[in-house]
């Protein structure tokens, strides 16, 4: 269970998050929307400690991570996948090597058994046949699938998406949401995701959590939300250009 | 006039503290270097590339060096009657001194500009972060290998910098000057004795280190954007340049 609690963040006296309070239960997969630079990328860094919050706390499992020794630290990122917006794969590695690094760095498999787990993981994301190809030869699509095959292949048990369809044409945004649900289903995860997919996301999360002036708006249910009276909401999630949210 | 005080205050408490982050970063990558596990491959594959891929760019400068230092010391020694002293002359200002920093300025240029721009663009990608979500440490893949590969290769890239320019000095003192060259090597094999070679070797040891350390945390910092790697690398190269010889006048105070 992951709980966030009245967590604040600024840079140079501008408050990014100024008091953020969710909670996400085990097995749950709730979507965080928001304007851009709204700060969802932010708080999903907090909750790996790949930021340190001013003030607030995130607990993951009843443990502070701000306060976590440091090998404490790694075996919660151990069980932590997260997917980059760029997908954070490393460009000097092939596709194969790339999911097989956590693989051989952290675990005692031997070759025949990480390249059996590889090449299920890459079927899985439907990417079997880019096993040799790099980083650089591939489409945002593809890098996006890769980047998820390199987290499951850890068997996480909470995944953290940070914007994973930016910037892809809808076909491929709609099967890798797909893709996202059915892993959450097959694997029983819990996950944050962030995203600006609307309606796209409604389908696969069980809750929608609005983050909207360094704060949490709403955390409701994708059917609620839809007919949400409250006006932020309205605008945001019907794309209306007059309202309360000013640009 | 309090207002400059303040501004000179600020300006030196951050030099300051960015030294300290920068040695508690060197501080760490020590510390994993003497802790197990160790990433062999890839401290094998960074001793080729900064040391293997160096060589041509040291044997051009070090063969170009050991010319000019023949080339201005044969004219003042024969001034004087002694150009049978070029040999030592040429050896000791190289083993001592101008070996081990040239090699230590011209691998900053070439490998650890590289070094600090490939750094600089894994962590603006996130590739640094991803690591350690990963529950490694990225120290250990990217640091480490490479402050023991500086270390490992620097002493090398140097003594073959010794040795070109040596011969380059030779080539010009005796193919071209006419030096005999008996003397040439004879008087070089009187004067120069093993704590000059050693003395070069600690140095180039301690240059490798710096270079690392400098490079490998400028890239670590470096700022967001094309622009925050490119500036990232200048002042890698830039600050490692100048540490190295200022180090290389404090051991040479500190050895005389």
């Amino acid at each position: 269970m992951i709980i966030i609690e009245n967590l604040q963040k600024a840079f140079g006296g501008q408050e990014v998050l100024r008091d953020v309070s969710l909670r996400v239960k085990t097995g749950e997969f709730v979507a965080l929307v928001g304007l851009s630079g709204s700060g969802k990328s932010l708080l999903l860094r907090h909750v790996v400690r790949l930021m340190r919050p001013d003030a607030g706390r995130v607990l993951v499992d009843g443990r502070d991570v701000a306060l976590m020794p440091r090998r404490e630290l790694e075996a919660l990122r151990s069980r932590v996948g997260y997917v980059f917006q760029s997908g954070a794969l490393f460009d000097s590695l092939t596709v194969f090597d790339n999911v097989a690094f956590p693989l051989r760095e952290k675990t005692r498999l031997g070759e025949s058994a990480i390249r059996r787990k590889v090449l299920e993981e890459l079927d899985q994301v439907g990417l079997k046949d880019a096993e040799h190809k790099y980083p650089a030869q591939l489409s945002g699509g593809m890098l996006k699938r890769v980047a998820l095959a390199r987290t499951l292949v850890r068997a996480p048990e909470i995944i953290l998406f940070d914007e994973p369809t930016t910037g892809l044409d809808p076909i491929v945004v709609n099967s890798i949401l797909q893709l996202f649900d059915s892993v959450h289903k097959r694997l029983n995860l819990t996950g944050i995701l962030v995203s600006h997919e609307i309606p796209e996301i409604f389908g696969i999360v069980q809750k929608i959590a609005m983050l909207h002036e360094g704060r949490i708006a709403a955390v409701e249910t994708p059917e609620s939300i839809r007919c949400s009276a409250n006006p932020v909401i309205d605008q945001f999630v019907n794309g209306k250009p007059e309202g309360p949210i000013q640009y | 006039m309090i207002e400059t005080l303040i501004l000179w205050g600020t300006w030196g408490m951050q030099r300051v503290a960015r030294l300290g982050k920068c040695t508690l970063f060197f501080g760490e990558a020590v510390g994993c270097c003497l802790t197990p596990p160790l990433k062999w491959d890839r401290v094998l594959k960074q001793i080729w590339f900064i040391g293997w891929k160096s060589m041509p760019v040291i044997c051009l400068t070090a063969a170009f060096t050991g010319m000019v230092l023949a080339l201005q010391g044969h004219p003042t020694l024969r001034r004087v009657g002694s150009e049978a002293f070029l040999g030592p002359l040429v050896a000791l200002s190289l083993i001592r001194e101008l070996g081990p920093v040239l090699a230590a300025l011209m691998v900053t240029g070439r490998a650890g500009s590289s070094i600090t721009a490939q750094i600089g663009i894994m962590r603006i990608n996130d590739q640094i972060d991803a690591i350690q979500l990963m529950g490694l440490n990225p120290m250990r893949y990217l640091v480490v290998p490479n402050l023991i590969a500086f270390v490992v290769a620097m002493p090398l890239l140097a003594a073959v910098f010794d040795v070109v320019a040596i011969f380059g000095g030779y080539l010009l003192g005796v193919r071209v000057l006419g030096l005999n060259a008996g003397a040439y090597f004879g008087e070089m094999n009187n004067y120069v004795v093993i704590h000059d070679i050693l003395n070069g070797f600690y140095k180039s040891m301690c240059f490798g280190a710096l270079i690392a350390c400098v490079c490998c945390y400028k890239g670590f910092n470096s700022r967001f954007g094309a622009e925050g790697v490119s500036v990232a690398t200048t002042q890698a190269v830039v600050d490692a340049s100048v540490l190295v010889l200022v180090w290389d006048y404090l051991l040479t105070a500190l050895v005389n």
